[in-house]
């Protein structure tokens, strides 16, 4: 643990290379008592090369902060009269529709997300919950099980994977998933329809959530196995040892060291992945029937995500329009928010018991 | 950690042990004497206690890293009930040698050995051995405290029965054993419950003694078991091997000529002059440190170099 003097002055009072930090006692306790001269205030003066670098890096910080912090108002300020003419409607329903007369002027309009709402977080888990045990047993194999020049070749195959343009997914689904997972999704249906998850009620298996949380999990193993696979690499090489030292074998050791140790990266992987399933597009848009009801059965080809809807409506809407797929977009950017909230919460619930 | 949490029975203890290591370092007066003479007046061991396994034995090891020669023909016969110090200078080849002892070697990618090591009489590098049987049989403490931060201090002594998939009837007793052997039970005994990661530094390579110790193996290798620790809880330490040596085999590597005499009843010199490292003499502690055989090892036991 490295704690050069130079850390202090910019460190937090609980930064964790600094224990002195957290043992020092307040000031004020310290001055109570008498006989003692009062604590001195600790100062640095930072050299002209320091500051420098220090207004480079934090403008760094600050501006994806700020570019975050300007589109969310920029969706806020465009969609504002949507979101207050539909109220909690737009959430609730499940109509979107707009009316024109022959003038192309509107006569009517609704919009609701709702479908889209419950659409966007079924993809999004099947391709989490598909994209989790697949992932961790390769970052595993990939940390563990191979060595030498394979072990490079496939980090780097798994790494150039999380770069595909996503688009491709939506073709591979479209023609050479689908029709197999129509038939997994049947067999699915078969044998375990009595859950009302994998009940349909009428036999149309195309194009549905399953379908598409597929092709999204195929899409996000590679960004989940390779966070996950970056914290297995750094699993403490004397635990390791000691669990081999007492008569562990590889399975039991990676169960008692490894995993303890590298949960809160499996868990962070597999939210940069739920947030990426979510956002997306144009994969979805491919394999996905968009039906502007809710339907919860994953298995019936109905369902929408957010981001596939503006996809779709984009094109031709009015401005109306616009200002509600703004809206929706702000919806979107609110739910992949408060998800990560989630996410980081959890992670930190579980703490750094195995570290 | 402050140490008020200690017993007092332990402190006096601890205070009889140190006294008696007063009194013998001043019954000697130069420095090698000193050494000697500490070899010499341990305690020799009950011949009748029951011991575990037939001891361990090295017939012609040599070691690799990649083309890199590290280890040249070492022959040793660890016998069962006694402890054997491995001394030497740095990068002499000790750990290599230790970690040949039960397979662990192996795990440096570019790792590779020659030779015979010997458990119970059967070659432990034979292929078809069940290599996690040899490493439960041949326990292993290392430098750096290592308990398992995600286990509770009860679940770290148990954690080699599951890591093996063994099983045990009365666990509780076995934690309790396990601990008043490794000379930490009363220190935790009221706090099974705790992680592990709290105990101080001596607490933890105590609580990784007691560790190995569950799974009842023949053979404990420590590696510089001590380099890490202070005094009294080097004292503890030493306290706890002489204790276990009554019914195992003990090789402890270390690089204090002191530690080496207290504790051992054997001890080998290692030494590499710049080539793969030899074992330069082998013998009684008391031989080694009051008449070495050879010039090199008299040099480096009186701290004429390194």
């Amino acid at each position: 643990m490295i704690c050069s003097s130079s850390v202090h002055p910019f460190a937090t009072p609980d930064c964790d290379s600094c224990p002195k930090m957290r043992l020092m006692p307040a000031p004020q306790a310290l001055a109570d008592a008498p006989n003692l001269p009062k604590p001195r205030v600790i100062t640095t003066e930072p050299r002209l090369s320091d500051k420098v670098f220090r207004a480079v890096v934090t403008a760094g910080g600050l501006s994806s902060l700020v570019i975050l912090g300007l589109i969310a108002v920029f969706l806020a300020y465009q969609g504002f009269e949507i979101l207050v003419t539909e109220g909690l409607d737009f959430f609730t329903s499940s109509k979107w529709e707009v009316i024109t007369d022959e003038y192309g002027d509107v006569v009517s309009y609704e919009f609701g997300l709702a479908a889209m709402l419950v659409g966007t977080m079924l993809c999004a888990l099947v391709a989490v919950f598909v994209a989790i045990p697949v992932s961790v047993a390769s970052a595993l194999f990939l940390s563990f099980y191979v060595r030498g020049k394979l072990k490079a070749i496939l980090i780097g195959s798994v790494d150039l994977m999380a770069a595909f343009p996503s688009i491709l997914f939506g073709f591979w689904g479209f023609f050479v998933l689908m029709p197999r997972a129509e038939y997994w999704a049947m067999l699915i249906n078969k044998y375990l329809g009595w859950i009302p998850l994998f009940a349909v009620d009428e036999r149309v298996f195309t194009r549905s959530p399953f379908l598409a949380g597929l092709v999204l999990a195929v899409m996000i193993i590679p960004i989940t196995t390779s966070v996950a696979r970056e914290v297995f690499d750094q699993t403490p090489l004397d635990r390791v040892q000691a669990a081999y030292a007492l008569g562990a074998t590889k399975w039991a050791m990676i169960k008692a060291v490894a995993l303890p140790y590298g949960r809160g990266g499996v868990v962070g992987g597999a939210m940069l992945g739920l947030g990426r399933a979510m956002g997306e597009t144009v994969a979805v848009y491919t394999v996905l029937n968009i039906v502007y009801d809710i339907n919860w059965q994953i298995l019936f080809g109905a369902g929408g995500n957010i981001a596939s809807l503006i996809l779709l409506k984009f094109g031709e809407a009015r401005p109306l329009e616009v200002q509600a797929l703004m809206a929706a977009g702000l919806a979107l950017f609110l739910l992949t928010l408060l998800v990560n909230f989630i996410a980081d919460f959890i992670v930190k619930k579980s703490g750094k018991k195995g570290r | 950690m402050t140490m008020s949490t200690t017993p007092e029975s332990l402190s006096a203890k601890q205070k009889e042990l140190e006294k008696k290591m007063t009194e013998e370092r001043s019954q000697s007066h130069t420095a090698p004497a000193s050494l000697a003479s500490v070899a010499q007046t341990k305690v020799s061991r009950p011949a009748g206690a029951k011991r575990l396994g037939t001891g361990l034995e090295a017939r012609g090891v040599h070691a690799w890293f990649g083309k890199n020669h590290v280890l040249s023909d070492i022959s040793v016969d660890f016998a069962s009930g006694t402890v054997t110090a491995l001394i030497g200078p740095s990068g002499c080849g000790k750990s290599t040698f230790i970690r040949t002892l039960n397979r662990m070697h192996e795990f440096i990618p570019t790792a590779a050995m020659a030779g015979e090591v010997l458990l119970d009489g059967k070659d432990i590098y034979a292929p078809g051995t069940d290599v996690t049987k040899i490493r439960l049989k041949v326990g292993m403490v290392f430098q750096k405290p290592n308990p398992f931060p995600s286990m509770t201090i009860g679940e770290n002594v148990l954690a080699g029965l599951r890591l093996a998939q063994l099983k045990s009837t009365n666990k509780d007793d076995l934690v309790e054993e396990c601990l008043i052997r490794a000379g930490l039970w009363n220190e935790v005994k009221d706090r099974l419950d705790e992680h592990g990661g709290a105990l101080s530094g001596g607490q933890q390579q105590r609580l990784c003694i007691a560790r190995s110790l569950a799974v009842s193996p023949h053979v404990l290798l420590m590696d510089e078991p001590c380099s890490a620790l202070d005094p009294g809880s080097t004292l503890r330490i030493e306290e706890t091997i002489s204790e276990l040596a009554e019914s195992m085999t003990i090789i402890i590597v270390t690089h204090n000529m002191q530690q080496a005499a207290r504790v051992s009843d054997y001890t080998a010199f290692f030494l590499s002059d710049g080539g793969p490292g030899e074992m330069v003499e082998y013998g009684k502690t008391s031989e080694i440190f009051s008449n070495p055989k050879d010039k090199r090892t008299e040099n480096y036991v009186t701290g004429r170099f390194g």
